[in-house]
Parts: C-alpha cells; sequence; structure tokens
C-alpha cells in the first residue's frame, strides 16, 4: 500500500482545489497529442487533428481534457486506496478503449509541465515530487487490470 | 536515432536564443529537481559532501550539465560527432546508465516550462524533447 505524509496529503489536495479544469485539462491532453503525436491513435473520431493548431483549437479535444482531467477527482479523494479505486477504469482502457499503458506515463508528464508552467516557482521541487508520485500511483493503478 | 528536421533544428535555436541567458539558473534547477524527485540519482553523486539538491556542487554541476547542453546546441547538425568526446567521458569513465539522461530531460523541460511558460509553447516542447533525446542518445554512443 502506498503511505503519504500528511504533507503530501495536503499539496495534492491543494493543488486540485485550485485547479482550473477547463483551462488545464485541454492544455494537457493537446500537448500530448502534439508532443507525443502516435497517442492521436485513439482519437480518430475526434475530427481535424491534422496539425497542432488544428489541435489546440478541436472542441472534442478540449472537452475531452477536461472529462480526464476530472477523472484524477476519485484518486484525490481517495488516496489510500487508488488501486482499487481505479480497477474498473482500468479494464474500461484496456478491454474498450485498448489504451497502452505506457502511453498514461506520457499523459502524466505532459501534465506535470501544463501545471509547471501554470504555477511557476511555486511548483518547487519538493512539489514536483509529490505531484509525480502521486501521478505515478494513478498511472500504476490504470495499468493493474490489463492483462 | 531521431531525425531532427530543419523545422525541429530552428525551433531549438530560436527558443534557446531566447532563454540561453538564463543557461546557469535552469541548469541548477534541473539538477536540484532531478536529484529531489528521483532520488536514485544521488548515487552518482556519493563522493560529494553535500547531496543536497540546493547545495553548492548541485548547483555548480547543473551549471556545467548546461554548459554541454549549450555547446550541443550549436552541433545539433552534427551531434554524434560534435559530442564524441563527452560520449566518450559518459561511457568509460562516469558510465551514466542512459535511463537517466531521460530523467535529466524531463526535469529541463519542467524548468523550462516553469521560467518560459509562454515561450514553451506545445511546439517547442517537441522540439526541445527531440533535440535532448538526440543528444543523449549521442551521449550514449561510445557505451558499447
Amino acid at each position: 500500500m502506498v503511505e503519504w505524509t500528511e504533507q503530501e496529503r495536503t499539496i495534492i489536495t491543494s493543488i486540485f482545489s485550485s485547479l482550473d479544469y477547463e483551462d488545464i485539462g485541454p492544455k494537457a491532453l493537446s500537448r500530448c497529442l502534439i508532443v507525443y503525436p502516435w497517442t492521436q491513435r485513439y482519437f480518430g473520431a475526434f475530427g481535424n487533428l491534422y496539425n497542432a493548431e488544428a489541435i489546440k483549437t478541436n472542441p472534442n479535444i478540449a472537452a475531452h481534457g477536461v472529462k480526464v482531467l476530472h477523472g484524477l477527482d476519485r484518486a484525490v479523494k481517495n488516496m489510500d486506496n487508488i488501486k482499487a479505486t481505479y480497477a474498473e477504469l482500468s479494464v474500461l482502457h484496456s478491454e474498450k478503449l485498448h489504451v497502452d499503458p505506457d502511453n498514461f506515463k506520457l499523459l502524466s508528464d505532459c501534465l506535470t509541465i501544463v501545471i509547471a508552467a501554470k504555477m511557476g516557482s511555486g511548483f518547487t521541487p519538493e512539489i514536483q515530487a509529490t505531484w509525480q508520485k502521486f501521478l505515478a500511483v494513478v498511472v500504476s493503478a490504470l495499468g493493474r487490470q490489463y492483462h | 536515432m531521431t531525425t531532427l528536421t530543419a523545422k525541429d533544428k530552428d525551433a531549438v535555436r530560436a527558443f534557446w536564443a531566447k532563454v540561453s541567458g538564463k543557461s546557469e539558473d535552469i541548469g541548477k534547477q534541473s539538477l536540484a529537481r532531478m536529484l529531489a524527485v528521483y532520488p536514485q540519482t544521488k548515487t552518482y553523486f556519493s563522493h560529494w559532501k553535500d547531496q543536497s539538491p540546493d547545495g553548492a556542487p548541485a548547483r555548480k554541476h547543473g551549471i556545467t550539465v548546461m554548459n554541454g547542453v549549450a555547446d550541443a546546441v550549436s552541433k545539433i547538425d552534427n551531434l554524434t560527432a560534435g559530442l564524441l568526446d563527452l560520449s566518450e567521458l559518459h561511457a568509460f569513465t562516469l558510465r551514466v546508465d542512459p535511463a537517466n539522461f531521460k530523467i535529466l530531460a524531463h526535469n529541463m523541460l519542467v524548468v523550462m516550462a516553469i521560467m518560459f511558460p509562454i515561450e514553451f509553447t506545445p511546439e517547442v516542447h517537441v522540439a526541445m524533447d527531440k533535440f535532448l533525446a538526440s543528444l543523449a542518445l549521442a551521449l550514449a554512443e561510445k557505451y558499447r
């Protein structure tokens, strides 16, 4: 089981309580599709992804970015049991969406960079360590039910 | 080998021109974050009396590493040839596991996003990511 200190819990809940989902979600997902273009394979039905501009202004991608970011809410509320919390989502990503679990890390890295840009120097090395620990646990839980 | 297109190289050179004045800061912060967020990387610095992310040895080393990156930008048209000596150093003397190049690169990107939130667009991000990956490959050239 993953151990969290009080400080780590505070850092994570604090970041999420002031998070602008409508801003960060779209930015993180579109950055992922631009920086790692092979991730576009999962978004064939989303419309025009031909270039960076198209991706950045695609409303389907924006909406999906918000949805994915809200998906993290459950982990924030259940930090002591992220693995069980995401069992169903893991099955969904494996059986229905067929997402290569390596891609979770790619999106997670882009989310880190978008949050870093937003928080500026407030995203200290200590906060970065906690944030990345949290995302690593989420990523691991999402990949858990693949077989 | 990651092929850097002309567009990639232009993007890297243009962004570097904007940020090179802060190169030392970028270097210090990148290394500090690497040591703080990925504590396993401290194993390479057991010879430092002070291994803390913001200690003097870490700050000095961050500058050294970033000077190497700056040099690589100027040799972007042939990284393998340009970084030959550095590759031999890393292969035979330092023997840093190449997986760590990716870790340090990630932290450089995070610092660039923090220091240059407007300029570090997704387009610049992908070019810098590709460049740092190519740099890492060139550094690992002499390993085996």
